[in-house]
């Protein structure tokens, strides 16, 4: 008995190493080959010895020489910074209209409520792929064709985000605004004085789950961004694989560009990321 | 009229032994009519100041192009030349039926979800089982089967890319030293799709297993000591304790993944062009070429109208099954 238990232990880690390795594998040659130069890169892949940094001095001309070729071939920093005004621009502008909205529908008694909110999660069935032709025409239409407004201002409204902020609402104590209200505190202000600094949480979760989906986003910038000089991150990343001369070790350091903003906030804000995780499972 | 002054006196009375200045809004009793009408009024007002910003984005945004969307479909409507647009009827429709890359490019996203979407679901789920456990190194094994979620789907496309040249790439080196011949991958029509499948599924299946951890961390512990007493085997918990308890989790990962898999574009986009010979050409790709590389709008607009009918009827199918699955 006592074996057989030391048997399914010892399958059990085998099978999660053997998994952890199909899941983690291209992950670290990506990392891996974009310090290596091209003929080590090859030289390498024939052995497990592409999993492994090259030696100290290995590489002649410095361990981030790829990473100072990616930059200097493409205005790299210009489609980082970019995506930086795009999402941040819709986090900031979406944070508080989202919030504002789904504060009324909370909180508030007027006509219609009800109608508006099945109206907004009924938006949330709509594919966005279906709408982005006409969208498009739209934003022509207006003008904002390669503008950073063109790329935000279609995204700040977000069924999710309303609903999101509408649960988190519901069970806030009502006391504290009737207090603020009995001291003459306009509804404004309750709203921006009090509720908001005391939902951090929830706005610290749509901020990163905002993030996390307009960072990666890639059909919007592709067509509406069409210009070199209002290209995000996602977009100038084909150039690398698609203009010769391609070179392997400047495709894996672009990549690894591309990556490291999600994964600080997935080292840093890694609670707040699962809780937006848990909460799409779970309130749904 | 006696009983309602009287009851305003209490009430300022009351109020202004609260607060002098200004009247509670919450303490008025329901007998005083007018009062209580412009403060519905009111009420009404700060309501719709904080939903206006949201509704009327939505509408110019979401709901306004949904609409253009119907409305294009049933014209010519030309990127090129935007003046010149004429009502054609259902043409568009039925020509989607005669366009065999339409056809094909249905049939291949079919295959997609039907493949990813069960694969997906069942590797999410060995996962969470797997690590839900008291394990050395369980965080490290977590973060692991997750990081592949944090690469953006355009990142992973062009890793996989090179990862499947079929001379130079890493799998088939890797393949080699365990001694299977190089394989083709997304140069040949047989294995291209299945490629980005096996890709999408080690994308996407770490997200998926966040949220049945969550799901296996919240079934009560007192239901497996109960199955314990009752000598219930491993395999008896898993049937009756576990997967009942993660029913609703694993319905609500089902919709989400069929949508997702439904709106197939990146990979296909940047590892194939929905080659070779048109094998992994998928609805959205296709919608988006005719739109764009094409400019025919109203030609890809009736593909998109079709496209969110099929999207909503797997939505309204799925809901309509769990449903039946509660009640």
């Amino acid at each position: 008995m006592k074996r057989k238990k030391r048997i399914q232990r010892v399958v059990l880690y085998v099978s999660l190493i053997l998994l952890t390795f199909i899941f983690l594998f291209p992950l670290v040659w990506m990392l891996v080959s974009s310090l290596k130069d091209e003929f080590q890169i090859f030289r390498d892949m024939k052995s497990l010895k592409a999993f492994l940094p090259p030696a100290p001095g290995e590489v002649e001309e410095g361990y981030f020489h790829n990473y100072i070729a990616a930059f200097q071939r493409v205005d790299l920093m210009k489609y980082i910074l970019n995506s930086l005004i795009y999402t941040t621009g819709i986090i900031v502008f979406g944070l508080i209209v989202n919030s504002m909205a789904g504060y009324a529908l909370a909180r508030f008694r007027f006509p219609l409520a009800g109608f508006w909110l099945g109206v907004i999660i009924a938006t949330l069935i709509i594919p966005p792929e279906s709408i982005f032709l006409p969208l498009y025409v739209l934003v022509y239409d207006l003008g904002w064709v390669n503008t950073y407004t063109g790329l935000i201002v279609p995204f700040i409204a977000n069924a999710f985000a309303i609903f999101l902020f509408r649960q988190f609402f519901l069970d806030f104590p009502k006391e504290l605004e009737e207090a603020a209200k009995i001291d003459g505190c306009s509804q404004i202000g309750i709203f921006f004085r009090i509720i908001v600094p005391l939902s951090k949480p929830v706005f610290a979760t749509v901020a990163i789950v905002l993030f996390i989906n307009h960072w990666n986003d890639f059909l919007w910038p592709l067509v509406v961004a069409s210009d070199e000089s209002m290209r995000t991150i996602q977009i100038g990343l084909q150039y690398f694989m698609n203009e010769p001369p391609i070179k392997w070790g400047q495709v894996m350091a672009a990549l690894t560009i591309a990556t490291v903003p999600m994964l600080l906030i997935f080292v840093f804000l890694q609670r707040y990321y699962v809780q937006g995780l848990t909460h799409t499972g779970s309130k749904n | 009229m006696k009983g309602n002054s009287s009851s305003a006196k209490q009430l300022t009375d009351r109020d202004q032994y609260k607060a002098p200045s200004k009247p509670s809004i919450k303490k008025v009793p329901p007998k005083r009519k007018k009062r209580r009408k412009s403060q519905a009024f009111q009420e009404a007002v700060t309501g719709y100041f904080f939903l206006a910003p949201a509704l009327i984005l939505l509408g110019v945004f979401l709901l306004y192009p949904m609409g253009a969307a119907f409305y294009y479909s049933f014209t010519d409507f030309y990127i090129l030349k935007p003046d010149d647009i004429s009502f054609i009827g259902v043409e568009n429709f039925s020509y989607i039926w005669q366009d065999a890359q339409f056809r094909q490019a249905f049939w291949n996203t079919v295959y997609f979800s039907v493949i990813v979407v069960p694969v997906q679901l069942a590797v999410a789920l060995g996962l969470a089982l797997l690590i839900n456990k008291k394990l050395k190194f369980r965080v490290l094994f977590r973060t692991a089967f997750f990081s592949p979620v944090v690469m953006s789907l355009v990142v992973v496309s062009i890793l996989w890319t090179f990862m499947y040249n079929p001379n130079e790439g890493l799998i088939n080196q890797l393949l080699g030293i365990i001694g299977i011949s190089p394989q083709p991958f997304l140069t040949s029509p047989d294995q291209a799709m299945n490629s980005i499948i096996v890709m999408s599924v080690w994308q996407g299946a770490g997200f998926q297993m966040m949220i049945f951890l969550a799901g296996l961390q919240n079934i009560p512990n007192h239901l497996y000591e109960a199955a314990d007493i009752d000598g219930a085997s491993n395999w008896q918990k898993f049937l009756h304790v576990t997967l009942p308890g993660l029913k609703n989790i694993a319905l609500f990962i089902f919709i989400t993944i069929s949508i997702a898999a439904f709106k197939l574009l990146v990979q296909p986009m940047i590892m194939t062009q929905g080659g070779p010979l048109g094998s992994t050409n998928s609805l959205v790709y296709h919608i988006y070429e005719t739109g764009f590389n094409y400019r025919d709008v109203g030609y890809a607009s009736a593909m998109a109208v079709v496209f969110t009918l099929i999207v909503l009827t797997i939505t309204i199918i799925q809901r309509m099954l769990i449903r039946e699955e509660r009640g």
